[in-house]
């Protein structure tokens, strides 16, 4: 398929970033529930269908940043509003509006209260996730970032289960104290570097000790983020009081800005550290993939256990991250896209399963499967993919990032081998009790199966699973060359210092 | 002789993944359904010989379906190895379609259509595994056999078949993850690629990899692939009899051991090599860690009285025979394992269709009650007769061809104590089988047994499993239709 060469002037990354804010606005106004609805979906399929042009027009062969815009924003400070994205934001932004409307869609029967605030909530999110993938200047970066906080917490905390307001302000206290440490590293950077622009404070050689502090502030605020073991504790409790809207958001997205920061921060920035601090990230990357995979295991609840499941999943991303190899990172970067696919899809087929049973205890939804095929299908599938079901997306993912680990340290793999397998058994164990159950199941013949638009829901994601399990090639070639030069960046000439040093 | 795009692969493994979505499609119309699981499997026989002639004239045929990763892919090849199980399990798959349909009608079993489609799917993870081209394929294949049976043991949805089903999964799917996929993995880093390699000696490992982890990787894919029933990982086994009859002939004596006990040869020959093997002296120890299985589990089935339990038991002693003949390294060892992938399946699944028949004749289930019943039933005991004697190794029988191999095997390879393994397994097996046999024709009927008069099984049972226990001996006769495909494995 040929497309016309952009045009590049266009400044198509901030189109992206405001029109959800644009469609917030106007949303303020309509009255009608139905009407909001189907103006939310218009506004974020557009989006998505806008945004696929970047696939198309986006040069897989360099590591340059792309569709750059940059403009004085408060010059006294050297502020400025500066948006670019290479082949690991690209896939992270496609992820962010393709999830959008998959969530307008979850939420069309769910939500009955307060359905305009609902969808400028989610609309904003939309504009502030797309921005910290775009941002190209700190404090702009910051500025969505925190921008993100305030509708997620609404989220939790009006359309949330029975404990929202805990939920909520835990999720928000957790993120906020991350959020301070960032805005001191970056003040830090800026007095050494007298600009706030991204791209100019990578590759400099900063002094080793000033390189630890700052790895360490952006390894906490991104490890709240992730979120690591052991600052997870605010993840399961907002994910289960969550809306599945809010869950799905959670989950595929904002879970990916911390290790979205340790891929665009920490090791550009702080190579130096990193090669330092390596080996016990790796470690606690073990520890929350065996966490994740055992706590999951012990779950009746269905969001706790694919909550925890998350914290096992996210386990591989920064495991792949530190290995700091080819494989480990293109790993991690696939885990990222196939978490926010597959786990996105979990929570949905939960919340499916919450809209007609109004319960997500485990128990309760067992032998599901006999009055709802097509659910137990989509779930058959998503929970395997989950599993790292070979032919399935997440098997690239974790394949990679498990032979990026062998590069590192064989025992290191081998420790989360049990983890692979807690995984194998979670998934089963959940799939195995809601398409079949026991010998006495509750009674479900008055369900109804799946109707058409939770099928649209849920086909898009089956569409990907598939996708990136079977041909994951175009995902790859998109961000090799920015991988490669991320790599070239942070295993520079400090690196074997840093290594004897450890 | 390479052929590099050979559609035919391509045909073989999609027919019974087709089979099942028609089956799917066709669930209320029972006689429709049924034609469509014959069809796929007829499909699926008639695509396997059409490529004897090829691999006959020594070519290997490939095929890549998926292109993953830089060395990584997911493709098809055909060699005389995979001929061995491809052709075996695709005409057993077809005999078994006609005897499933009888003993699940007679039974008025539930839900038939899953079990139809699941037993498609079923054969459609078995043949890519016969086909698979590198070791990632075979693993994608070998886990969708695992996913895909779990419906068919869990079958009864009781308490039985559920636990039964949980034991298996968590067998299977633990070894495959917790060994399999590491190893593989850990492979894909040292070599670059998972393909195997051309012939059984070389191997694909480069030259310098530390012992310590050559063995550990042995290890895992030895014990990693526990479909092959090698002790202790062998639970599922017997656990997996609670599935309806037909299930345990085709799957446990065909498609699911098979693809464990095939999986297992294909990396020992085809990834590791004989040169490998010999060379890290991996060979003679895994002969005797197996022998273990073949004694151990024969003992067990002495001491089972529910027939099932007892031919579960046999086959996990059985299945050891073909990894121990590999294992010896010799060719006459390496004849005499895989001659059994052919043998066992033929015999073992006459065996299980007999089974099933005088389950469905007489309710019966238990050996000490089958006393006499040879007498009303003399066409399926017959058959278990042949079959017993074919498990014992006895002449003409095709079981003795493959015993014949593995002494000489054991011979040249100068272990008289495997010798001695497979000569005390002999003796076990005429003593869990002989009695069966003879109780079953000379032994008394019960008073009430003989009030009931029995009666022949259903036709579409009696046909089946006499064909397999004719061709039982008819192999044993003639082996060189499978003989050529073993001996064109050998370099």
């Amino acid at each position: 398929m040929t497309f016309p060469n952009p045009n590049p002037d266009f400044p198509i990354l901030s189109v992206l970033v405001f029109s959800p804010l644009a469609a917030a606005a106007l949303a303020a106004f309509i009255r009608s529930e139905r009407l909001l609805r189907w103006w939310a979906l218009l506004c974020t399929t557009a989006i998505a269908l806008v945004s696929l042009s970047l696939w198309w027009w986006f040069n897989p062969a360099t590591a340059e940043f792309q569709f750059v815009e940059r403009r004085a924003w408060i010059p006294s400070l050297k502020i400025s509003y500066a948006v670019g994205i290479d082949g690991i934001s690209l896939l992270l932004v496609l992820l962010t509006t393709l999830i959008m409307p998959l969530c307008v869609l979850c939420s069309w029967r769910y939500i009955t209260t307060r359905v305009k605030e609902f969808m400028v909530c989610l609309l904003i999110m939309e504009s502030a996730m797309v921005g910290v993938f775009c941002a190209l200047d700190f404090i702009l970066f910051f500025v969505f970032w925190e921008a993100m906080l305030i509708p997620m917490a609404l989220l939790i905390g009006v359309w949330g289960g029975p404990r929202k307001i805990y939920a909520a302000i835990k999720f928000f206290v957790y993120t906020m104290t991350g959020s301070v440490l960032l805005l001191v590293a970056i003040l830090a950077l800026y007095l050494k570097v007298g600009s706030f622009s991204i791209p100019d404070m990578m590759g400099r050689n900063f002094a080793p000790e000033f390189q630890c502090w700052i790895f360490l502030a952006f390894f906490i605020s991104f490890a709240i983020k992730v979120p690591m073991f052991p600052f997870h504790t605010w993840l399961p409790a907002a994910h289960v009081e969550a809306p599945t809207a809010g869950s799905v958001v959670l989950a595929s997205v904002l879970l990916k800005m911390g290790t979205y920061g340790f891929l665009r921060f920490s090791l550009p920035i702080t190579p130096y550290a990193t090669h330092v601090f390596m080996p016990y990230v790796l470690w606690l990357s073990v520890a929350a993939i065996l966490y994740g995979g055992l706590t999951a295991l012990a779950q009746s609840d269905l969001k706790k256990l694919v909550a925890y499941s998350s914290v096992g999943h996210m386990g591989f991303a920064t495991l792949g991250i530190f290995a700091l190899n080819t494989n480990g990172i293109e790993g991690a970067t696939l885990v990222m896209i196939n978490h926010g696919v597959t786990t996105g899809a979990l929570f949905i087929a939960v919340g499916i399963i919450y809209e007609r049973l109004h319960t997500r205890d485990l128990g309760a939804s067992a032998g599901l499967g006999k009055f709802m095929p097509v659910f137990a299908g989509f779930l058959g599938v998503f929970c395997l993919s989950s599993l790292a079901f070979p032919g399935t997306n997440s098997f690239i993912g974790e394949f990679l990032v498990l032979a990026g680990g062998f590069k590192v340290s064989t025992l290191l793999v081998i420790c989360a081998v049990p983890g692979v397998v807690a995984a194998a058994a979670y998934m089963l164990r959940m799939l195995q009790k809601v398409a079949y159950g026991g010998v006495r199941n509750p009674d479900h013949s008055g369900l109804a199966d799946l109707n058409l638009r939770e099928v649209v829901t849920l086909a898009p994601l089956l569409v990907f699973v598939f996708w990136i399990g079977l041909h994951p090639q175009p995902f790859i070639h998109v961000m090799h060359a920015s991988v490669q030069h991320l790599l070239e960046q942070t295993n520079g000439s400090l690196a074997p210092a840093a290594v004897a040093l450890r | 002789m390479d052929t590099p795009h050979d559609i035919r692969l391509l045909l073989a493994v999609l027919a019974p993944l087709v089979g099942a979505g028609l089956v799917m499609a066709t669930g209320k119309r029972p006689n429709l359904r049924e034609a469509c699981s014959f069809l796929a499997a007829l499909a699926l026989f008639l695509v396997t010989v059409s490529l004897v002639p090829d691999i006959r004239a020594g070519r290997t045929l490939h095929f890549t379906v998926f292109d993953l990763l830089p060395g990584l892919s997911v493709s098809l090849r055909a060699d005389a190895l995979s001929m061995i199980f491809a052709v075996s399990a695709s005409f057993l798959w077809c005999v078994t379609v006609f005897y499933s349909a009888g003993y699940m009608r007679s039974l008025e079993e539930h839900a038939q259509t899953r079990f139809s489609a699941c037993f498609a799917l079923a054969l459609f993870g078995a043949i890519g595994c016969a086909f698979s081209d590198n070791l990632l394929t075979l693993y994608l294949f070998y886990e969708i056999v695992s996913i895909t049976t779990y419906p068919l043991v869990a079958h009864h949805q009781d308490e039985e078949g559920y636990e039964g089903g949980r034991k298996y999964l968590v067998y299977l799917t633990a070894t495959a993850k917790g060994l399999v996929l590491p190893a593989m993995v850990l492979l894909y880093v040292l070599v670059g690629n998972l393909d195997f390699a051309n012939n059984i000696t070389t191997g694909i490992l480069p030259a310098g990899v530390h012992r310590g982890i050559v063995t550990a990787l042995y290890v895992c894919c030895v014990l990693g692939f526990a479909k092959n029933g090698v002790m202790p990982l062998h639970h599922w086994l017997p656990g997996a009899m609670v599935a309806p009859t037909p299930v345990s002939a085709l799957l446990h004596a065909v498609a699911v051991v098979k693809v464990g006990v095939f999986s297992t040869v294909r990396v020992m020959l085809y990834v590791f090599g004989t040169k490998t093997m010999t060379d890290f002296n991996l060979g003679l120890p895994t002969a005797y860690f197996v022998s273990f299985t073949i004694l151990a589990a024969s003992i067990i089935a002495l001491s089972k009285d529910n027939l099932k339990a007892r031919l579960a038991y046999s086959t996990v002693s059985q299945l050891s025979y073909i990894i121990l003949g590999v294992a010896l390294l010799t060719p006459a060892g390496i004849e005499g394992g895989l001659i059994h992938i052919a043998n066992h399946a033929f015999s073992k699944i006459t065996l299980f269709f007999c089974a099933g028949a005088i389950y469905v004749a007489t309710h019966k289930k238990d050996i000490s009650q089958m006393s006499g019943l040879g007498r009303a039933m003399p066409f399926t005991f017959g058959a278990f007769a042949i079959a017993s004697l074919s498990m014992i190794g006895a002449p003409p029988v095709c079981g003795f061809v493959s015993k014949w191999y593995l002494l000489n095997g054991a011979l040249d390879a100068g272990s008289i104590g495997i010798f001695l393994v497979l000569l005390a397994s002999t003796i076990l097996n005429a003593a869990y089988f002989a009695p069966v046999v003879f109780d079953a024709f000379f032994g008394n009927p019960s008073a009430e047994d003989v009030k009931h008069g029995f009666k022949e099984a259903p036709l579409a049972m009696v046909i089946p499993l006499s064909l397999t226990a004719v061709i039982s001996v008819v192999i044993g006769f003639y082996p060189d239709f499978f003989m050529n495909f073993v001996r064109a494995v050998l370099p």
